[in-house]
């Protein structure tokens, strides 16, 4: 019901959005906050005239939205289930599935004094009043937060500490204004240059938490943009990888075609 | 619809959870509301016009903008921050105590304002009498003031009630969501939506949906009934 009712809305602002001929919009999860323009201004380079518009959310937002009909071109999720799952509903094409970064997931704090070495079993401590947390059912780091301290047998006995923002970046906005004593953040985000100086982190082994395999795909109304598949496939290149290697994403070993 | 969903125990907590920091509120703002109200009528300094213009702020300033300084004012770092912390041992972030202080400045002006109406309708005559027969200012406040401006007053309480039910902006920047403690009905219907759980963000707007109809019924039933009264 509500499909038919958002449409409408949907294409009045998607027929504004391709007035300009070579307009693209990225939905982003907000891991990519800071990674993504940069990436996205090296694109242009090569692609004068384009226009690239950005919207950051918890990639399970992104996901029901575009499920909606909502007007983006390309879906860049902090896993590989919502991307999957859009194709399997038909609102996003299976061909451009591609596995573009593999995310980290660190402890931050702001405050100096709370020790991060000991990992999470530190979070016990008393000093830890708020542990703040993406949310699980929503964002994917979220998801690998839950996973991570379930597998450290944790989740129980530090449920009520947790508090839960909607996306990494209120995650991280939770603990950089001092909110949350520690936060779970994605390693891109802290690693950011507006994070430079601020704070401090410990990473996560790996293997400590679900890994965080993050997809791209290009939806049904990217489909007809060319742009769009050109864009996917640039996320993939040696310059975008290193892009995302500076930001403290893994890329994948091989080079796609 | 479906109305299994209707019978969710999350469902209930949050919209219990609603009732109470809007009824929370409501007593707050009735408190601190009706001294505010006497003192806007009353005051002939020209400040005045400021302090009613910052009372009215929040119906006209997007809730994010109040909840983003809230979130700067209670966060550990700042001085304030810091000395709640000291004294009460919790931050007023992710509290209770923080919702209800956001909903009172949030909902302020729908209090003050009926508030200032329903104390200014009681005739000036009636007051100079009160003083002629030598009541003092609590005798002509308690038996003169308030039982002519009762139903303003009520329907002050009911717009602040009604009004914190549909606090969302707020609620998310400084909430985290917490089930039972932060996690409100409006929050709690984003999230569903978010998740695709569309049978039970459905059961949230409906059950708003009926609470908000219900109060504005009330209310206008209550000023009709009062200029009925009145005329």
């Amino acid at each position: 019901m509500l499909k038919q009712f958002l449409w409408p809305l949907f294409l009045c602002l998607s027929v504004s959005g391709q007035a300009g001929a070579e307009t693209l919009t990225l939905a982003a999860a907000s891991d990519m906050t800071y990674c993504l323009p940069e990436v996205v201004k090296i694109f242009q380079a090569g692609h004068p005239g384009s226009e690239i518009r950005t919207v950051f959310g918890a990639s399970g937002a992104l996901f029901a939205q575009i499920k909606n009909g909502a007007p983006y071109d390309v879906f860049l999720s902090a896993d590989m289930r919502y991307p999957t799952e859009l194709i399997q509903a038909g609102a996003a094409e299976r061909a451009t599935l591609a596995n573009y970064a593999r995310g980290h997931l660190v402890l931050w704090s702001i405050d100096p004094a709370i020790q991060l070495e000991p990992g999470m079993a530190g979070l016990r401590s008393a000093a830890v009043k708020h542990i703040a947390i993406a949310n699980p059912d929503t964002a994917p780091y979220g998801r690998a937060a839950r996973g991570a301290l379930e597998q450290a047998g944790l989740w129980e006995e530090l449920k009520s500490k947790l508090v839960f923002g909607e996306n990494i970046a209120q995650t991280l906005q939770y603990a950089e204004s001092g909110n949350a004593d520690v936060a779970f953040l994605s390693r891109s985000l802290v690693l950011s240059p507006r994070m430079a100086g601020k704070g401090h982190f410990q990473a996560l082994p790996e293997g400590s938490y679900p890994p965080i395999e993050q997809g791209l795909v290009v939806t049904g109304v990217g489909a007809r943009q060319p742009l769009a598949s050109q864009f996917a496939a640039f996320m993939r290149s040696p310059q975008a990888r290193e892009i995302l290697r500076k930001f403290g994403f893994s890329t994948p070993e091989r080079e796609h075609p | 619809m479906n109305f299994e969903a209707l019978l969710d125990g999350e469902l209930w907590e949050a919209i219990v959870l609603t009732c109470r920091l809007a009824i929370t509120t409501t007593a707050v703002l009735l408190l601190i509301g009706m001294p505010l109200a006497y003192w806007l009528n009353a005051s002939r300094w020209r400040g005045t016009v400021l302090v009613e213009a910052l009372v009215s702020l929040p119906i006209v300033l997007p809730p994010t903008v109040i909840g983003f300084y809230l979130l700067m004012l209670m966060a550990p770092q700042s001085g304030f921050g810091r000395y709640w912390l000291d004294i009460f041992g919790y931050t007023l972030t992710f509290s209770f105590t923080g919702l209800v202080i956001g909903s009172v400045l949030y909902s302020l002006p729908f209090a003050v304002q009926p508030f200032q109406v329903a104390l200014g309708s009681v005739p000036v005559e009636l007051i100079e009498s009160g003083t002629a027969l030598g009541a003092g200012r609590w005798a002509l406040f308690w038996k003169v003031m308030l039982p002519v401006a009762r139903p303003g007053i009520l329907i002050g309480c009911m717009l602040s009630f009604a009004h914190t039910l549909g606090e969302f902006g707020v609620v998310l920047m400084l909430g985290g969501s917490l089930p039972g403690k932060t996690r409100v009905a409006s929050i709690a219907l984003f999230d569903k939506v978010q998740q695709l759980d569309y049978p039970a963000a459905h059961a949230y707007a409906l059950v708003l949906l009926c609470i908000a109809f219900g109060l504005l019924v009330s209310i206008a039933l209550l000023r009709a009934h009062s200029q009925k009264q009145g005329a």
